[in-house]
């Protein structure tokens, strides 16, 4: 069994997210995976963007950058670009990651840097007070779609796919332990991992989309959900109103970093 | 003494005097006229076992500096009047997490795309206020191509010394010069690094107040893990809206900085003894003003030059100090007048003139000749 305190700041909780908020176990699962992996403590940098989600870099002991909105990935880059030996663990709201962070999303997946994204998705903007989101299903209600969202919004895993990360996986907070199985291997994977944990906000998502509170938003994700083995034998009709979870892409390929090291290898001591 | 004497322009002078100090990381995107430093540091590096990574946009190119000089890297980014406006946000960013990093902001005609190709002196603002929040911070600006190399490494020493972030406003004359540059040797310029901590990681307070008013800066990665964000926060780091935390906290800032003007401002006094009219300048124009000095003074004219080689924080006291006995002021600037401000509201007793140009041309000495000549009939 993982002893949770050695991994947080105590004497900073309680935490700031409501109750039946899905980020705390989004949160424990994160923990767990860091624990299972072996992280040493002092080699993990945690790099959060601005919004709910972003504010665990406050709560966990390791090396911990809170930066600004969307913009926690390029901070990332630059870290693990200057000290490939540290695991840089970027943590983000659907907002800060896919809406004002998009480009340095996609970038960092096409580069392939050897980052893992945890990207929780309570599709709204939480910390604002429930604005619609790019990941707002069409037709949900949110404070700034009074008469439902009338945009499409995005799949973040075929999203990141397509920009070329090495590592994306799609899971929920009912689901914690397949999530945390998910975070590990994005650990291991060098190269831009990226794992979209689905995570209920009763708060502003439920209450005006009629969800419930925190239990019954859960009950849903796991009547929502199907995993990608089984959704691959059912017929999509059977699929319409489902979200897939699962391992979408898992492959290895040249990644940044290492690439910059052979030209340093290459160039270093053949003089300026 | 290992002199070598080398033809370079401004912007490649400036990538040189980055890889002297030490800058082992750079992050930019491109925009004339400041590419060439990029391009110039995509080959110096690797070399040196340096980090250079071309970044999506301006935004994430500043956000990388910052993560990287958290690892005790020293970093820079270069830019032109656009990318500095995307910059901001970060810039104010590492303000508030005291971070050191150098950002060199090639200054071109503006608003928006502007003059890509054509200098101007008007960011000298952006620079100071582009960023939401009152506090302080350090400009220089060179007026030579040996001055980018030498103010290269001094933004370095002073964004180490003061852990906070440096900027430098070169113009594009001087970005896009060619001089002929005595290379200074190592031995010949100091190098200052941050101060680290060095008790047990239970006790580091990364933004502790100390005499200095500078907290020793641990490095990610080295054994001390601390907390680092944008947020108002206590000397631990975490946050903190407490309104005793917070005005100290910006009162820290602004006594690291603005009261140390006198080890930061610095300038040139070009025949300033007996001086009736004192032309202030910086940049590009400085050169055409020590012209007109010269000529002045074979004419038996009492010119003198003082030139700002520090843009912020203001020059305060320097300037109304050279300028008390004078007869006139005179401001010439490639903008519709910023700095001339800051020397009317040091300046009493003594006209103060300003000759503002903005159409992306020079100022030239014909320029201040005229100028200083209808100054003279008004005394
Ligand atoms: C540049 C900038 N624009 C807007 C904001 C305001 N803001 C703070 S959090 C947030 C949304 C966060 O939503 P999300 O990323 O989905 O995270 P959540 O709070 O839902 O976990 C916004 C728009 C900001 N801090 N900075
Ligand atoms: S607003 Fe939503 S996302 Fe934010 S803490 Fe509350 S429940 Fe969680």
């Amino acid at each position: 069994m993982i002893n949770y305190e050695q991994y947080l700041r105590t004497e900073k909780l309680p935490l700031i997210w409501c109750p039946g908020c899905g980020h705390g176990i989004v949160m424990k699962a994160l923990l767990r995976a860091v624990h299972e992996a072996q992280l040493d403590k002092d080699k993990v940098c945690m790099v959060s963007g601005i919004g709910c989600s972003s504010r665990l870099t406050g709560y966990v002991d390791f090396n911990t950058l809170h930066t600004t909105h969307g913009r926690a990935i390029a901070f990332a880059t630059g870290i693990k670009m200057a000290r490939p030996e540290m695991h840089v663990i970027v943590i983000t709201g659907d907002g800060d990651a896919s809406s004002i962070g998009g480009n340095h999303l996609i970038h960092a997946a096409r580069r392939n840097i050897d980052l893992t994204v945890v990207l929780f998705n309570n599709q709204i903007y939480g910390m604002t007070g429930g604005q619609v989101s790019p990941t707002t299903p069409y037709n949900a209600y949110a404070s700034t779609a009074p008469y439902g969202s009338f945009e499409n919004n995005f799949d973040i895993p075929q999203l990141v796919e397509a920009a070329g990360a090495s590592f994306v996986a799609r899971g929920t907070a009912y689901h914690a332990m397949p999530l945390t199985n998910y975070i590990v291997k994005a650990i291991d994977r060098k190269g831009f991992s990226l794992v979209e944990a689905l995570s209920p906000c009763p708060t502003t998502f439920g209450r005006r989309n009629k969800q419930g509170d925190g239990v019954k938003m859960l009950q849903r994700q796991k009547d929502h959900t199907i995993s990608q083995r089984k959704a691959e034998s059912m017929p999509d009709s059977e699929l319409n109103d489902k979200i897939i979870t699962g391992i979408f892409v898992d492959i290895q390929k040249p990644e940044c970093r290492e690439e910059y090291q052979k030209l340093i290898d290459h160039k270093k001591g053949k003089g300026a | 003494m290992n002199t070598n004497t080398r033809v370079l322009t401004g912007n490649e002078a400036c990538a040189e005097g980055a890889m002297a100090a030490g800058m082992r990381f750079y992050a930019g995107y491109p925009i004339t006229p400041s590419s060439e430093i990029a391009e110039v540091l995509s080959g110096l590096l690797p070399k040196a076992g340096g980090v250079f990574i071309q970044m999506e946009d301006e935004i994430s190119s500043m956000a990388a500096i910052i993560g990287a000089s958290l690892t005790g890297t020293k970093s820079m980014t270069a830019t032109s009047g656009p990318g500095f406006s995307l910059m901001q946000e970060n810039i104010g960013y590492a303000v508030m997490a005291e971070v050191p990093c150098v950002i060199v902001d090639v200054m071109r005609g503006g608003p928006s795309t502007g003059l890509p190709t054509n200098s101007s002196q008007g960011d000298i603002m952006q620079a100071a206020w582009g960023t939401h929040g009152d506090h302080p911070i350090i400009a220089l600006a060179p007026s030579s191509v040996r001055e980018a190399f030498d103010q290269t490494i001094e933004a370095f020493n002073l964004s180490e010394r003061y852990r906070t972030p440096v900027i430098l406003l070169m113009d594009e004359i001087i970005a896009h010069l060619n001089e002929k540059v005595r290379m200074p040797a190592p031995d010949d310029y100091a190098v200052i690094n941050r101060v680290k901590p060095n008790g047990p990681g239970e006790d580091y307070l990364p933004y502790a107040f100390t005499d200095t008013d500078v907290p020793p800066m641990a490095d990610f990665g080295s054994g001390y893990r601390f907390h680092v964000t944008g947020l108002t926060h206590d000397p631990t780091g975490f946050p903190s809206t407490s309104h005793d935390n917070v005005q100290a906290l910006y009162e820290r800032f602004d006594r690291k900085i603005n009261g140390r003007r006198d080890e930061i401002v610095s300038a040139e006094y070009f025949y300033m003894q007996d001086a009736e009219v004192v032309v202030i300048a910086y940049g590009s124009v400085a050169r055409s003003v020590r012209h007109v000095v010269k000529t002045g003074r074979v004419q038996g004219k009492k010119i003198g030059m003082l030139r700002l080689k520090s843009i912020w924080p203001f020059a305060d006291k320097l300037v109304s100090d050279a300028t008390c006995n004078a007869r006139a002021v005179l401001v010439p600037e490639m903008n519709m007048g910023q700095i001339v401000r800051q020397v009317r509201a040091v300046v009493h007793g003594v006209p103060v003139f300003a000759f503002n140009k903005i159409n992306g041309a020079p100022i030239t000495p014909q320029d201040l000749e005229k100028e200083i000549g209808e100054i003279y009939d008004q005394l």
